[in-house]
Formats: structure tokens, C-alpha cells, sequence
């Protein structure tokens, strides 16, 4: 699965894109979900936990923590940006 | 209408005097004369908006002039405001303008937007952002909403005839410790005047019916790749049912805050006395320039929270940033946690000891 970063995101994790090779970081549960990534993410980058809103988009739809994802699934991190 | 004035656009078939007509009997409200707001006010102007108002409050600064393009070297130190209605006012003498010498605060706002149509949300920070969409929400008007952080862009219309509105998207107003950089985040030059320009457009068609409104869609632009991507989102009903303002918007912008002048300032530290003054900006911003007159201790913005028992609580605390922008933030910050402190936020930062000194 491919994570797109934008904003913060990106200079959290230091790359514009992400590639998640399998569905193995999350343990052995074949479906997984938006929390779960959260989750996975939020170990990884301690920083990204900090973000009170961050948006996440799975295939160019805004998605719930509830919401499934699968390895072909292209997701993205928004967080809200405030320059003008 | 002087129609041929707007022949280019009333020619095309999609748009015509019927739009142009719209478009002459609208209002629009643009919050903030800066990096978004000056090219939308540049052409919501030009292509006949018949009434746009305008709130800003800060005075022209030399960082501000390699992106908001309408003012020049001459313009330093000038309330934008003053020189923006000059301008527009050259560009097209058949608008009507309403200035508002003021930012937009909790106080004000409802009475502000309800005199306009639809508002274009310019702002540089995430208060004014939440405000302007609770007071849309309360007033039922739409919004254009753009953002710009380094090389990437935002985009979308709020509250357009029920859709979703900012808090849909984003349902908590961000913090100032997971904003490192806050207001003076970097921006490369040419991208709020991108943003700024869909902007407009989205207006336009907002105000005209022509088109497909970027409703219920945010549009991400990356410059670095030329990417342009949307992402489709919905209304959470219980975003719509906002009846009133909260209580505070945190760091917002406010008249009320005791600011000192950079020369007031000057004439303190001239006179020999010890002034506390706390720079708020990042260590790598305080490393790379600090002013040689003022000795100033750094505690960035993020850390200020947790490092309030470094100041000395007998004496004013003076707070200097870039443009004054963080040292307000900071201000609003320090009062709640400490309503004894004397405080007070140098005006116009870095940026205005610069203008005055060369």
C-alpha cells in the first residue's frame, strides 16, 4: 500500500511517500482498518500522535477510523495547513 | 454595466451578461490582504464584483513582498489596508468597498461576514480559520477556504448550500505546540498566489452558479510535482448545527493585547535598564539572525508552555518574534497560564526593527 504525506506529515516522516510492503506490521488479522494504521503509524513517528486533526483519504475518499483498508489501497495524510 | 468592459468573459457561452450581472450584484468578504487574498481581490476586482470587503490589519513588511504582489518597496510600513483600496480602487472604479482596519476576532466577526454574500478565507492562522467557519455555519454563508504551507496548497468551498463545512475535515483546531513553526511556516513565493487564484475562481462560480463548485472536495496541490488531488468528504451533520461562537479561539487575534512600539522598546533598552525580552521564534531562526541591540533570551513558541518558570516573573515580559504574529500567540499563551504577568507583544517583531534600521 502506498501512503501519501502531505504537510507536517511529510517532514514527520521525511519522504513524500510511503510504501507499506505487506499487511505483516500489523500482525496476522487479514482486514484492517484505518485505526489500525493509526496505530501502526503512531508507533513508528511518536509525532504524528500529536496532531489533534489529521484527515486520512483511502483511495481519494475521506475515510473513519472504522474504514477497511487493503494492500493495494492508496492512502493519504492531511493534516490541516494554516499559511496564507 | 458597462458590458464591454467584461466582453471577454460575457462572450463566452457559459458565462454571459446573466452572470455578469450575478456577479456585479454580489458581495464578497476577503479576510486577509496577504499571500491569498491579494491576487483573489486582484481579480475578483478586475472581473466586476460589485461589492468586496476587505479586512486586514498588519502595515506592509519587507518579508511580505516576495509573494503578495500588490505592494512595492514604497509601500513598507503602510497599513495594507490603505494601500490595497488604493489600488483597487484604480483598477476598477465601478466597485464598491468596504474596509474593515481591524482582524477578524470572536467580537466581530458575526457582525462583519453577515454584510456579505459569500466569504474568501486569505487568513494565516488556524483561529481566524475555525472562527470564520463557526461564524459561517452560524450565518449559513459559504466560504472559500484556501491554505499554503511551503511548496503545497489547499483548497476547497465550505458550507456551499449544506455541504460539508472545515470542521468535516479537520474537527479539532490544532494546538500551537504541534505547529512548529506557526505563522512564519516557509512558502515559496508563487504558491498562494496559485491557490489565491482558484480562490477567486471558486467565488466566481459560487457566486454565479456557473460551473462545479469544489463542494464536499479538498483539492491538495503539490508544486514540487505538479500533483493535483482530491479527496471526496462529507457532511457530519452535527458540524451544521453550530448556533454560536465558542467562548475563545485560543491564540486568535485580538485588539485588546498591550503591545509596545519597536521604538518604545529601543528607548528602554537606551536607557540602560534590564528589559526582559523572550524571542519566540525557532533556535534555528534565533541562531541564523538576532538583533544585535536587543538581548534576548530564545524560548521558542512550542517550548514556551514548558519552560514558563525560565521567566522572571517580577518583571515585563517583552515578546519578539518575526512579524508579531508568534509573540501574540505567545501573549495569549502566557495569560492563560499566568493572568499576573506583565506582558506585552513587541510590535511588528524582527521584521519592523529591520524596516526602521535597514
Amino acid at each position: 500500500m502506498t501512503i501519501l504525506l502531505f504537510g507536517i506529515t511529510k517532514d514527520i516522516i521525511g519522504t513524500s511517500t510511503l510504501s507499506m510492503p505487506s499487511s505483516s506490521e500489523f500482525g496476522s488479522k487479514k482486514s484492517k482498518t484505518v485505526k489500525e494504521l493509526k496505530d501502526y503509524l503512531g508507533k513508528m513517528y511518536p509525532e504524528l500522535k500529536k496532531l489533534s486533526s489529521l484527515a486520512i483519504a483511502v483511495n481519494n475518499s475521506y475515510a473513519n477510523d472504522d474504514t477497511i483498508i487493503d494492500n493495494f489501497d492508496e492512502i493519504a495524510l492531511i493534516p490541516p495547513v494554516s499559511g496564507g | 454595466m458597462d458590458f464591454n468592459r467584461y466582453q471577454r468573459q460575457t462572450v463566452l457561452k457559459d458565462f454571459g451578461p446573466e452572470a455578469q450581472q450575478k456577479l456585479k450584484d454580489s458581495s464578497i468578504l476577503v479576510v486577509g490582504a496577504g499571500g491569498l487574498g491579494i491576487p483573489a481581490l486582484l481579480y475578483l476586482n478586475a472581473m466586476g464584483v460589485g461589492t468586496i470587503g476587505i479586512v486586514e490589519q498588519d502595515i506592509v513588511e519587507i518579508t511580505n513582498l516576495q509573494r503578495q504582489v500588490l505592494y512595492t518597496e514604497s509601500d513598507l510600513g503602510r497599513p495594507k489596508i490603505e494601500v490595497v483600496l488604493e489600488r483597487l480602487r484604480l483598477q476598477n472604479s465601478t466597485s464598491k468597498f468596504k474596509t474593515f482596519d481591524t482582524f477578524l476576532t470572536r467580537n466581530n466577526a458575526l457582525e462583519i461576514i453577515s454584510q456579505f454574500d459569500i466569504v474568501l478565507d486569505g487568513s494565516d492562522n488556524f483561529p481566524t480559520r475555525y472562527l470564520i467557519n463557526d461564524a459561517c455555519v452560524i450565518l449559513k454563508k459559504p466560504f472559500v477556504s484556501g491554505a499554503i504551507q511551503g511548496f503545497e496548497g489547499q483548497l476547497s468551498v465550505f458550507n456551499y448550500k449544506g455541504g460539508p463545512t472545515y470542521r468535516c475535515l479537520f474537527p479539532n483546531m490544532p494546538s500551537l505546540e504541534e505547529i512548529p513553526n506557526c505563522n512564519d511556516n516557509g512558502v515559496l513565493g508563487v504558491i498562494p498566489g496559485i491557490i489565491g487564484n482558484l480562490q477567486a475562481l471558486e467565488a466566481v462560480k459560487a457566486t454565479t452558479g456557473v460551473g462545479e463548485v469544489l463542494s464536499g472536495k479538498l483539492l491538495l496541490f503539490n508544486g514540487l510535482n505538479q500533483a493535483y488531488q482530491t479527496i471526496n468528504f462529507n457532511l457530519q451533520p452535527k458540524n451544521a448545527t453550530i448556533k454560536k461562537l465558542l467562548k475563545s479561539y485560543g491564540a486568535e487575534l485580538c485588539e485588546t493585547s498591550p503591545s509596545i512600539s519597536v521604538a518604545e522598546i529601543e528607548q528602554k533598552i537606551s536607557s540602560g535598564k534590564s528589559v526582559q525580552i523572550i524571542d519566540v521564534r525557532t533556535k534555528t531562526e534565533f541562531e541564523n539572525f538576532s538583533l544585535s541591540q536587543v538581548k534576548a533570551v530564545n524560548i521558542p513558541l512550542n517550548e514556551l508552555k514548558g519552560r514558563i518558570n525560565e521567566l522572571d516573573f517580577q518583571s515585563p515580559v517583552y515578546l519578539l518574534c518575526q512579524s508579531g504574529k508568534r509573540s501574540e500567540m505567545a501573549f495569549r499563551l502566557l495569560l492563560e497560564q499566568n493572568k499576573q504577568l506583565k506582558l506585552f507583544n513587541i510590535e511588528g517583531g524582527v521584521d519592523r526593527f529591520l524596516a526602521l534600521h535597514g
